[in-house]
C-alpha cells in the first residue's frame, strides 16, 4: 500500500480527534465525583477541607485516563509516527 | 511538502537542543529542559541558603523569613504524618524534597520557562523512584511469603494464575503516575503555547487567567497527587503497624 504524505496527514489529525474522545469517560467521572463531595459537605459541613482534598485527590487520579487519549491525540498530531 | 500540521510558526512548545555532544558513540544532546532544571535547582538552593541562614540564628518567637520556613516545613511533615502515620517519619525528607521540587517545576511556567516536568525525560525518573522505594521496602518489612501471596493475590499462592497480571499492575504504577503528571503539565504548556502563538497581540492581561489555572492550580494539584500516591503505595506495601 502506498498513501501520499497529505492523506496521512489528514488521517493522523482525524485520529487525533477521536482519540480526545476519550476526554467524555474522565469528565463523567469527575462530575460524579463533585457531585458526591457537594453532598457529603452538605452532610457534615465541619469535615469540608478532608472532603475536598479526597475529592480532588481522586478527580486527579480519574483524569488520568482523558490525558492518555490527549497524549495519543499529541503523539499523532506533533510526533507523528506514521510518517512512512 | 508540509512542514507540520500547525497554522502557524510562532506555536512552539517543542523541546529544543541547545549542544550535541558524543557519549560512548550515542547522539546526546544538552536541550532546553536541563537548562530549565539547572534554573530551578538554582531557585531551590538559593531558597535553601536563605532559609539555613535564618534558621541558624532562628529566634524563640519566629520571625519574618524564618515563619515562612517553619510553615512549609510544618505543612510538609503534616501532610507526610496525616498520611503515613509513625512510618513518615523515614519519608519525611524524601517526600518533601520532591515536592518542592516538582513544585518549582510545575510553577516555572510562570517565570516564562517551559516546565522541566513538561519531559517525560522527567518525570519517569520520579515514578521510577517511587517504584524502587515501594519494592525495596516491600522485601525489607514483609517475608518473602507475604510478598509471593500478596502478587497472587485473589488465589491462593499455590495457583500463581493471576501473577502475571499482578506484575503487570505493579510495573504499570511508575508508568501511570509519571504518564499522568508529564501530560497534565503538557497540556497546560500546549495550551498557553497555543493563546499565545495564535491569538499574538489579542492575548495580553487575560491569560493571566488561565495561567492561573494551567500553572498554579494543575500544577499545585499534581505536586500533591504525585507525592499522596507515592506516600500511598509505600504505606500499602508494608505492614500496618510497622513504625
Amino acid at each position: 500500500m502506498d498513501f501520499n504524505e497529505n492523506f496521512i496527514y489528514g488521517c493522523s489529525a482525524i485520529g487525533a480527534g477521536l482519540a480526545v474522545i476519550a476526554g467524555i469517560g474522565p469528565g463523567v467521572g469527575q462530575g460524579i465525583a463533585a457531585g458526591h463531595g457537594a453532598a457529603a459537605v452538605g452532610r457534615n459541613p465541619g469535615a469540608r477541607s478532608e472532603i475536598m482534598s479526597t475529592m480532588l485527590l481522586g478527580q486527579a487520579v480519574a483524569e488520568t485516563t482523558g490525558l492518555y487519549g490527549l497524549l495519543v491525540a499529541m503523539l499523532l498530531m506533533f510526533v507523528k509516527p506514521f510518517k512512512g | 511538502m508540509l512542514s507540520g500540521i500547525l497554522l502557524s510558526d510562532d506555536i512552539d512548545f517543542m523541546i529544543h537542543g541547545l549542544f550535541q555532544y558524543s557519549f560512548f558513540g550515542h547522539e546526546v544532546w544538552i536541550t532546553t529542559s536541563h537548562v530549565c532544571l539547572l534554573i530551578v535547582m538554582l531557585i531551590l538552593i538559593i531558597f535553601a541558603i536563605a532559609a539555613n541562614r535564618a534558621m541558624s540564628k532562628a529566634t524563640e518567637v519566629p520571625t519574618g523569613f524564618q515563619n515562612v520556613v517553619e510553615l512549609i516545613v510544618e505543612k510538609l511533615d503534616d501532610m507526610v504524618y496525616s498520611n503515613m502515620g509513625n512510618f513518615g517519619k523515614r519519608f519525611r525528607n524524601y517526600i518533601g524534597t520532591i515536592f518542592i521540587f516538582i513544585l518549582i517545576c510545575n510553577l516555572s511556567g510562570l517565570l516564562g520557562l517551559r516546565p522541566p516536568t513538561a519531559d517525560y525525560g522527567v518525570t519517569l525518573p520520579l515514578g521510577v523512584v517511587t517504584f524502587f522505594l515501594v519494592h525495596i521496602n516491600q522485601f525489607r518489612y514483609n517475608k518473602l511469603g507475604d510478598v509471593w501471596k500478596d502478587l497472587t493475590s485473589p488465589l491462593p499462592p499455590w495457583l500463581p494464575i493471576w501473577l502475571p497480571i499482578n506484575l503487570i499492575s505493579e510495573f504499570a504504577v511508575p508508568v501511570s503516575l509519571s504518564l499522568r503528571m508529564f501530560a497534565n503539565v503538557l497540556s497546560g504548556t500546549v495550551m498557553m503555547a497555543l493563546i499565545y502563538g495564535l491569538l499574538k497581540w489579542a492575548a495580553v492581561i487575560w491569560p493571566a487567567a488561565l495561567h492561573a489555572y494551567f500553572d498554579i492550580f494543575s500544577g499545585a494539584i499534581q505536586t500533591y497527587v504525585f507525592c499522596m500516591l507515592t506516600m500511598t503505595y509505600i504505606k500499602n506495601a508494608v505492614p500496618a503497624e510497622t513504625e
